[in-house]
């Protein structure tokens, strides 16, 4: 059994799968990493992966572009973030109800908006058809060679952008102005308001970002990845993102070494259910388990973090 | 006096915060150009209030606001800082993972092509601000490992960088030793002989003698007047202050020293830039004396209160209080043993901020028993105790329920000591006690920790102020390099000068003569 098991994940096609698993979770991941620099938490995004989700394909349907599918996706993130904004810097709700209320959302309200717009119950599968789906893209050359080309070719175009915008949220965050100010306002606040940087604005961009990520993991999710809209199909990647997030030390490296972490486990998760003599139950568990230990080690490694920092704090501070 | 004078002129100042709390009383602050100003007065009298809205961070709600002949309305620091006003505050507004570079630019980062951050350019703006003005910084260290000094200088340089004619400094020399202080100043004077005008909060007199030029007294939100600093006296200014005669020096009988209570032992640490911070460190305390420790900070003195509070951990070496060990446990034990801490940096390890005064009192004792009913808290018990806290410790403040963020600096430290002092300690370790603190308070404070002396606790004092020391102390030992280099079991013989050949490292007690604080 064991050796079937190795043969099967030492298989291209099981790393391939690894990346496309890894995508959604790496863009609703690096969507907490900016949220999070500005001192944000932003624990919606998994309601706004449901809810861009939808709307991916229904923009999709309506102008048979899957284009523009992707793009009504990432609006609809900004919106449902920048509306998380407004109740927690505006009405100083606090942002974790804020979150939860999207999520909420996600849940509820977006069986009822299907029915509103299509008449249809739980799913959007009939709405689905080639052209509104995110094509693929095979890479020239890369994809002839043996073994690298079939893990790496052959993705969709939104899988490339995912990791794409690991190194473009890094650039942002490390080298533009805009990342400065992100920084400074999520580690001192005040720090930043001092010096006329209007923290309120900084705090909305940042979310605004985070909300457009997790749109276009939303796009991806119903758009590729299950080839249409069902009310079970985010199942938890917001939540794993956050993890993701926490364990990546919130850098954008780091969270994509996570999310590939949990892509593997979930791909594991696939592979291994399809084994004769394994227990099901047990197996979907495989994400959680790497989750929580996932959690443990960042949390040991934090408190190391902490306490150097409070010696340091006293050295200098 | 004519009008053009002046470059900063605000009328009738009234500020009421949303908490009803009226921190400002028809102010009216006048600023000549080119002087030094300093602006005095209590803790919780207004200072930072009135210079928060100067900078625009705070909104008056009464009165107007002239610069340079124009009335403006500063409704947020960037208004502030277009019409030439730039803030230092009370406490550092820097973000620590950024460089000094970064932040000097922070919120006007030179760019290229549009929007990448330009930071060589950054580095040779600090680098040439730092050489005019002769405020040296190490442009690309982060400011998390630079020294207090250096932070200042960042931020005062952060304020002329971005244009700053007008400086206001909110008790910049709260944090700094006397060295740093005297090279603060010659910067200071320096900016004013180029024309910048200075506003300077200070509760220490003889820097605001020194130095300044005229001052202003506030007391109760309401400004006292104007004086001529050099027609002034000491005694006069405190008056004005705190509305009484302030007894200045410390009036203590006679120590009775029996028996140590806390007994350190050759205490070894080598910190992590290789440098032997502390080595071989012996002493102890005993019961009913106040013992000082004198020295330039940065000499051990900060590792030496960490290690003894288990935050930090020594290379070697043992520590005991009444003959138990206190290194590597946790608070709460050494806490038990009697053990009060008034920290050296009250916003890390003094205070929870966002918590309430009566929260941050009864931190160290809401477990006792007399503040528990069954599983439930006694309420009542809680109330009374905080908010006989408040009352004898003078704690300026709306009502026991009030954040203590939202205090005044000197009230946060007030905190502080409410809650250590009042924990009937056997060992006080009192770092900086009195820093930030208004003399009136300072008073109060030092009396304290002489009564509880008295009264039998054991008190191991650190001061960057040498006069507090040397006042406060029963005896006293001086630290130079990690090392104890000089004890001298009677203070009140002591002079200024020869403590500072010790502190400076130029001279050195014997090994038998220093063997004698450890009193065996
Ligand atoms: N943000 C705030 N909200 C409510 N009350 C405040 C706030 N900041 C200050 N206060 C109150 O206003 C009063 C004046 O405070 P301020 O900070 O101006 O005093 P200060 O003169 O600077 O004192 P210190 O010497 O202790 O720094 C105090 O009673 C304080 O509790
Ligand atoms: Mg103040």
């Amino acid at each position: 059994m064991f050796e079937q098991f190795l043969s099967t994940i030492l298989k291209a096609e099981f790393l391939f799968s690894v990346i496309r698993i890894t995508a959604p979770i790496l863009f609703a991941a690096l969507g907490a990493v900016v949220a999070e620099k500005a001192g944000v938490v932003n624990i919606g995004l998994e309601g706004i992966m449901m809810i861009s989700a939808l709307f991916g394909v229904l923009f999709s349907y309506w102008t048979q572009s899957w284009l523009i599918g992707v793009l009504g996706a990432l609006v609809i993130g900004v919106l449902l973030s920048l509306m998380m904004g407004f109740f927690a810097f505006k009405l100083k709700t606090d942002i974790i109800l804020a979150g939860i209320a999207v999520n909420m959302l996600g849940a509820g309200g977006t069986i009822f908006l299907l029915y509103m717009f299509t008449g249809m119950r739980g799913n959007t599968g009939a709405l689905v058809t080639p052209n509104t789906l995110i094509p693929v893209v095979n890479i020239p050359l890369i994809k002839d060679i043996p073994i690298l080309g079939e893990v790496l070719s052959g993705h969709s175009v939104l899988t490339y952008v995912a990791f794409l915008f690991v190194w473009l949220l890094w650039a942002v965050l490390y080298k533009t102005s805009i990342g400065l100010d992100i920084r400074a306002v999520g580690e001192n606040p005040d720090a930043a308001g001092s010096v006329g940087i209007s923290v309120e604005r900084i705090k909305y961009i940042a979310i605004a970002i985070s909300g457009a990520l997790a749109g276009l993991g939303g796009a991806f999710m119903s758009m590729y990845y299950s080839q249409g809209w069902n009310s079970g199909m985010v199942a938890g990647r917001g939540f794993i993102a956050l993890a993701a997030q926490a364990m990546g030390r919130g850098e954008p490296l780091g969270t994509m070494l996570s999310s590939l972490l949990f892509g593997l486990a979930q791909a594991l998760r696939t592979k291994v259910s399809g084994l004769q003599g394994v227990s099901s139950y047990l197996v979907s568990v495989i994400p959680y388990v790497v989750t929580v230990i996932g959690l443990v080690i960042y949390a040991a490694s934090t408190m190391q973090k902490v306490k150097k920092h409070h010696t340091k704090a006293q050295k200098g501070a | 006096m004519e009008q053009e004078d002046f470059v900063v002129q605000m009328k009738g100042i009234s500020k009421v915060y949303p908490n009803g709390i009226a921190a400002n009383q028809h102010v009216d602050f006048f600023v000549r150009k080119g002087e030094i100003h300093a602006l005095m007065g209590e803790n919780g009298a207004g200072k930072s209030t009135l210079m928060k809205i100067l900078f625009g961070l705070e909104e008056p709600t009464d009165g107007e606001i002239i610069v340079n002949g124009e009335q403006v309305h500063l409704t947020s620091p960037s208004v502030a800082i277009s019409k030439g006003i730039g803030m230092v505050h009370q406490h550092f507004m820097l973000v620590p993972s950024l460089t000094v570079a970064e932040n000097i630019v922070l919120g006007m980062a030179p760019k290229k092509s549009g929007i990448i951050v330009d930071y060589k350019k950054a580095v040779e703006i600090t680098e040439e601000n730092a050489k005019r003005f002769n405020l040296l910084v190490d442009p690309n260290a982060k400011v998390m490992d630079i020294p207090v000094g250096m932070k200042q200088k960042v931020e005062i340089l952060k304020a002329l960088v971005r244009g700053a004619r007008i400086l206001i400094l909110d008790e910049p020399t709260a944090v700094l030793t006397t060295q740093e202080t005297g090279e603060l100043f010659k910067e200071l004077v320096s900016l004013k002989e180029q024309g910048f005008t200075i506003v300077f909060i200070s509760h220490k007199l003889n820097e605001i003698k020194q130095i300044t030029d005229r001052l202003t007294i506030m007391r109760n939100g309401k400004s006292m007047g104007v004086y001529e600093t050099a027609g002034i006296s000491e005694a006069e200014i405190s008056r004005l202050m705190v509305g009484r005669d302030v007894v200045l020096s410390v009036q203590k009988e006679k120590s009775k020293p029996e028996g140590s209570v806390l007994k350190v032992r050759d205490l070894e640490y080598t910190n992590k830039w290789n440098k032997k911070v502390l080595d071989g460190v012996s002493f102890s305390v005993r019961r009913g004396e106040i013992l000082g420790i004198a020295g330039v900070e940065g000499n051990g003195q900060r590792e030496l209160v960490e290690m003894l509070f288990s935050l930090n951990v020594p290379d070697a070496g043992t520590a005991t209080v009444n003959g138990e060990n206190i290194l590597q446990t946790e608070q709460r034990a050494i806490r038990e043993k009697g053990v009060s801490l008034v920290p050296e940096d009250r916003m890390v390890y003094g205070i929870a901020g966002p918590a309430t005064i009566e929260e941050n009192v009864i931190s160290d004792r809401y477990s006792k028993k007399q503040f528990n009913k069954g599983a439930l808290f006694n309420v009542k018990g809680i109330h009374s105790e905080s908010d006989h806290l408040i009352a004898d410790y003078r704690i300026l403040c709306k009502s026991r329920k009030q954040q203590v963020k939202m205090l005044s600096g000197g009230n946060i430290q007030k905190v502080v000591v409410a809650r250590e002092l009042s924990s009937k300690p056997k060992l006080i370790i009192a770092d900086q006690p009195t820093r930030g603190i208004d003399v009136g308070a300072t008073e109060f404070i030092r009396a304290k920790i002489v009564e509880l002396s008295r009264a039998g606790a054991a008190v191991l004092l650190v001061s960057a102020d040498l006069n507090e020391v040397i006042e406060l102390s029963d005896s006293l030992i001086v630290m130079y390099g990690g090392k104890i280099v000089a004890y001298f079991d009677d203070t009140s013989q002591l002079d200024d000068m020869v403590m500072g050949e010790y502190m400076l490292g130029l001279k050195h007690q014997t090994d038998e003569e220093i063997r004698r604080v450890c009193y065996e």
